[in-house]
């Protein structure tokens, strides 16, 4: 923790966790999705659910859906925005069980493009966010610093593939997760770095045979 | 090596045994930590006070919140102060203070722009000192900048030592928190040593030790908004005791760490789960119900 996150951040109130996070978890959702939003199916659960009227967290939902930041001052209208930009929404109140946080969200999501995808996250305090799965992947996305998401095949090699990619562009990887539906199945790999990824790099990393889909998360803190 | 917890009494030693003052002390641990210039910080710190400005301001207006709790209330405030009974209880600078604080409480309910510090539910406490002083003490903006740095910094060492959040440590953590970083931050702007820095920080969390987290609904609301003039006013009140030359027999981090055991020891319902407190009076349930019913509807 330093000055910076004291006297900070610049935010729409009024709940860090409500509010500034909610914007967070859309964005992360929009980045992982990989294409503008079209149509999004929002399922809230427990605190979320019972309060996002009062927090506003339905209309920063829809805010980070549409890539604006926390400080927006266009967040309590973004339903208006949304409506103009083709952006078609709707709410529903979900169940996760008891080992879900109390602030999670489940969005469905559909691109421009016609993509669809499945985003679970939560809003853990203070505006931190953890996305935590991904078309039923189990993965761990913070936002904290800019990321990489992989879907790729379950292979020797793979890992060493991407990574040399990254360090050949001059990217330090500053964490990195690996999933995998079973050996030889589906895979995914989150790498967090400490700088921006290029669109050449991330290209070169999609070029690579085993390598299905792969997406950059821009840091949302 | 366990790394040393970061202390006040430390800092204010230091800066005293080199002569210097808790501003000029802080604005240079804080370039090095944050690996910036001093221009740089004081910059970021000018951008943060217009947002605050800006806060007071959309609060004054009258905005009320979106689930329509809360709001008009500093308003009321300053269109009472221009009537001609008005009657005033508080000076000129407390009354201001009171009335920004909330100010900037209602403009967050009411989702507007605001700066979290420490935490959004109690952005009012800072800009209602900060703001109230600037007028009424003719403070410079660079004043004000150091001063910023200055509660910053008193912030840091309660996250560490204690926690800003009142989910962890009850609203004594949050609103508690904000007055203890406007309280040292006051003292070091109006020419205070910085042992009086320490004092203030001391005496606002012996006065709101064990203040509880208790949101009507959950929402950021009730009790949240009168809480943070109270609070601002709290943080003048302990300015006040330091820049006399009276001493607080506990010190500033005693006082800190003793708010965190308080806070470790209040049950959960008291700890922004709306499980306890005025959140579960009977007027708060039946207006939760109503809200309840009327989002689920």
């Amino acid at each position: 923790m330093n000055l910076i996150d004291v006297i900070g951040p610049v935010m729409i109130g009024p709940s860090s966790s409500h509010t500034a996070g909610a914007v967070r978890l859309g964005l992360l959702a929009a980045s992982i999705l990989g294409a503008k939003p079209v149509k999004a199916e929002i399922h809230l659960h427990g605190s979320f659910a019972e309060t996002y009227q009062g927090h506003g967290t339905d209309m920063a939902l829809l805010a980070g859906l549409m890539g604006w930041m926390p400080d927006d001052e266009r967040i309590p209208c973004a339903a208006e925005y949304a409506k103009a930009n083709g952006l078609v929404y709707s709410y529903y109140k979900i169940d996760l069980g008891n080992m879900a946080h109390p602030n999670t969200v489940l969005f469905k999501l559909t691109g421009v493009d016609g993509s669809f995808c499945e985003i679970v996250g939560s809003s853990v305090g203070g505006g931190q966010v953890k996305v935590t799965e991904i078309d039923g992947f189990p993965v761990e996305l913070t936002g904290r610093l800019p990321a990489i998401l992989t879907v790729h095949k379950d292979t020797r090699g793979v890992i060493a593939l991407v990574t040399s990619t990254l360090a050949n562009a001059g990217v330090n990887i500053a964490t990195m997760r690996l999933f995998r539906s079973d050996k030889g199945g589906m895979a995914s790999m989150v790498i967090e770095c400490d700088q921006a990824v290029p669109q050449e790099i991330l290209n070169l990393i999609g070029a690579l045979q085993q390598i299905h889909s792969v997406r950059f998360i821009a840091s949302v803190l | 090596m366990k790394k040393e917890m970061l202390s006040l009494n430390n800092w204010i030693e230091e800066a005293t045994s080199r002569q210097q003052n808790l501003d000029d002390f802080l604005l240079e641990y804080n370039t090095r930590e944050l690996e910036c210039s001093q221009n740089d910080l004081l910059a970021k710190m000018y951008s943060m006070l217009e947002v605050m400005e800006k806060s007071v301001q959309t609060g004054l207006m009258g905005v009320r919140s979106r689930s329509g709790l809360t709001g008009g209330d500093a308003k009321k405030l300053v269109e009472a102060v221009g009537c001609s009974q008005f009657i005033s209880l508080l000076g000129d600078k407390a009354l201001d203070a009171v009335i920004y604080a909330m100010a900037v409480g209602e403009c967050n309910a009411a989702m507007g722009r605001i700066v979290a510090a420490p935490t959004a539910g109690a952005s009012g406490v800072l800009p209602g000192v900060f703001f109230s002083l600037k007028k009424h003490c003719q403070l410079s903006d660079e004043i004000l900048a150091r001063g910023l740095v200055v509660a910053g910094s008193i912030g840091l060492v309660i996250a560490e030592r204690a926690s800003l959040a009142g989910a962890t440590g009850g609203c004594q953590a949050e609103c508690g928190s904000a007055a203890a970083m406007a309280a040292g931050a006051a003292v070091a702007m109006l020419g205070g040593t910085p042992r009086q820095v320490g004092t203030a920080v001391a005496v606002v969390f012996k006065n709101i030790l064990g203040l509880v987290c208790d949101p009507v609904a959950g929402l950021v609301e009730v009790p949240c908004i009168k809480r943070n003039g109270s609070c601002a006013l709290q943080a003048l009140l302990a300015a006040q005791l330091a820049l006399a030359g009276i001493s607080s027999f506990i010190p500033a981090d005693e006082a800190i760490d003793a708010m965190k055991s308080v806070g470790d020891s209040l049950p959960c319902a008291l700890k922004e789960t709306a499980g306890g407190g005025m959140a579960i009076t009977p007027t708060a349930l039946a207006w939760a119900k109503q809200y309840f019913a009327k989002a689920r509807g």
